[in-house]
């Protein structure tokens, strides 16, 4: 084959491939644009401040706001949190420091097969699990279904973090006469916290914009609400609720609600992304001196 | 590996050794973690068992294969067949597959060999940044921005020339609606690129460097290298990852609810409303006060639930073997 053919077909394929790499990278820029641009001319200080109320209310140009579901929102992942975290936790330690044992491979397919579940059957769970059996919507029975969104993923991402906290920290535990709950308490989960922390985060920043299992639980209300047994509103599924509403001024909070839960999003995001990729380096740099 | 034999090195000397090591604490600390892992295991048993005994209703009345076959769903009369919505789903998932595999192969190859770290850096994160933007966003995105535009740019100039030129084509396109299949499937495909992109990273970084360098050596190009020596050893682990894809795009919701249009009229056209497995339940659920309607969303989801884990067990399988084979090397 000629040279000069050959060096050209590389010159075409690096073409092709950039153009490829911006298919994806465009509408990207373009959505974010669009949400950032909406959103900044619709929100205004009645949006953190109001309660939706009923459409007559924004017809009639009266102040309304998503207060109720930024608080909801809140209220809602945070319980979430509290009831997935020890689960999701306990399961990453036992994947990565007890992996003789034989739960820990089912443990670890479970984990992931489950990650790949869509939410909307953990909404489907929740409302046959808690739903029916207490009687109404509320909002526990939505922080149920985002806590099992959240469990695999806080198991995941322990896992890997605990993975590659090097093992002659555990070694050096474990030669100075520590048992093994202290080596991991006291020297592999200090040293890790914050990877850990990060991958809870990004738990929490993934159930953060789920909507589809929130529908199916917490139903959505336009008033604010504090109690836990009562449907409430959350952000995501309220976005659904405006996007799809005939009020032109509903469409424009939507746009306003899109850009606090983007930004609250990205956020949560970066901060874990961050984190987690200095935890590695660190990690390599340290097994590569040893 | 290592790590392991290591490790049951450490559990055969566990036996031996003094009293000090056989305190309680290590049983303890084992039972609440056991305990407390267990419900992963409950989790995924008891949506498999809640969501067969919450769809057994409709399993007694139209039996499972009347109730994947046929193709009237209509909650009013009381006939409920999923096969519309199967098929929205199949038809829309592969659709966006085939979209996504290109542009997210292209993103991983160039950032993992061509591209200078920097901007390979640059691009990984906006990718994974594209990952977290929550569904309801893009679904409002496509609703009030991209919908409208492709109704009016490409699906009506498109039909009204297929009138004129290509009358045969009529029925597979069908009249341009605002919320169409076409639509739905193109924003699926972008929700799965960075899965697919992410996941064939990892796999073209798990090929050894020598692997390249051996192709270098003999005087290779830049893509030589790629298509001889790097692509081919990464092909099962970005199968895999297509596969893991494919069962994202399969249970993806809001987004998709959104913008397909909702219809479960069978045939589906192109640029015609559709529904899919995930769109019925969030659309109708809300709805569902008849029993047999609500027990027959149930037993769409159940068949969901055994689509998308029978495909993730899959990937899974691919995965391990992969593992295993590097291991071995």
């Amino acid at each position: 084959m000629n040279i000069r053919y050959r060096y050209l077909r590389d010159k075409v394929i690096l073409a092709v491939i950039v153009a490829l790499t911006l298919t994806v990278v465009i509408p990207l820029a373009i959505i974010i644009v669009y949400v950032i641009v909406n959103g900044i001319s619709a929100i205004n200080i009645d949006f953190f401040t109001q309660e939706l109320g009923s459409p007559s209310r924004a017809m009639l140009g009266r102040p309304t706001g998503l207060m109720h579901s930024i608080i909801g929102t809140i209220l809602i992942d945070l319980t979430a949190l509290v009831i997935a975290l020890p689960f999701g936790l306990a399961t990453g330690i036992m994947m990565s420091e007890y992996p003789e044992h034989v739960f820990a491979p089912i443990a670890r397919l479970l984990t992931s097969t489950l990650n790949g579940m869509p939410a909307v059957l953990m909404g489907l769970l929740a409302y046959a699990l808690v739903v029916k059996n207490t009687g109404g919507f509320s909002a526990f029975a939505g922080s149920c279904a985002l806590a099992f969104v959240m469990m695999p993923i806080i198991s995941k991402s322990t896992e890997s973090i605990l993975k590659i906290t090097p093992w002659s920290l555990r070694e050096a535990g474990l030669s100075l006469g520590l048992p093994r709950w202290r080596v991991t308490l006291s020297l592999v989960f200090p040293a890790a916290r914050g990877g850990i922390l990060s991958g809870v985060l990004l738990a929490f920043a993934r159930a953060a914009g789920e909507a589809a299992p929130l529908m199916l639980t917490s139903f959505g209300n336009n008033y604010l609400t504090l109690s836990m047994s009562k449907p409430m509103d959350t952000l995501p599924q309220r976005l659904y609720s405006l996007a799809i509403s005939p009020y032109r001024n509903w469409h424009a909070m939507g746009w306003a609600g899109a850009i606090v839960l983007l930004l609250f999003v990205m956020l949560t995001f970066l901060i874990g992304r961050i984190t987690v990729q200095n935890m590695k380096r660190k990690a390599r740099r340290l097994s590569n001196n040893t | 590996m290592k790590a392991d034999s290591e490790l049951s090195k450490k559990t055969a000397l566990h036996s031996t050794i003094p009293a000090i090591y056989r305190s309680p604490g290590d049983k303890v600390f084992k039972l609440i973690i056991f305990t407390l892992s267990s419900a992963i295991v409950l989790l995924a048993a008891a949506m498999a068992i809640i969501l067969y005994i919450e769809g057994r209703p409709a399993f007694r009345a139209f039996g499972h294969a009347s109730f994947l076959s046929n193709t009237v769903w209509d909650p009013v009369a009381g006939i409920h067949g999923a096969l519309p919505f199967i098929m929205g789903t199949l038809i829309t998932s592969f659709g966006a597959l085939l979209l996504a595999i290109l542009p997210a192969l292209g993103v991983a190859v160039f950032t993992t060999e061509f591209a200078p770290k920097g901007l390979a850096q640059i691009i990984n994160y906006m990718v994974d940044l594209l990952a977290a933007i929550p569904s309801v966003i893009i679904g409002l995105w496509g609703i009030f921005n991209f919908a409208p535009f492709m109704r009016e740019k490409v699906y009506s100039p498109l039909y009204f020339w297929a009138t004129e030129h290509a009358p045969g084509l009529l029925p597979v396109l069908g009249a341009p609606s605002n919320y169409n299949l076409t639509t739905a499937t193109i924003i699926l495909a972008l929700m799965i690129i960075p899965y697919t992109v992410a996941l064939s990273r990892d796999a073209i970084a798990m090929v050894p460097q020598e692997q390249r360098e051996a192709c270098w050596a003999l005087g290779a190009t830049r893509w030589e290298v790629m298509s001889v020596a790097v692509l081919p050893y990464a092909k099962p682990g970005i199968i895999a990852g297509v596969l893991l894809s494919l069962a994202r795009a399969l249970g993806e919701t809001m987004a998709v609810a959104m913008l397909i249009g909702n219809s479960n009229r069978v045939p589906f056209t192109l640029f015609g409303p559709a529904a899919t497995m995930p769109s019925v339940i969030i659309n109708e659920f809300r709805e569902a006060v008849e029993h047999l309607h609500y027990s027959s969303i149930m037993a769409v989801g159940f068949y969901l639930f055994v689509l998308t884990m029978g495909i993730n067990l899959v990937a899974s399988a691919i995965q391990r073997k992969l593992m295993l084979k590097k291991g071995i090397s």
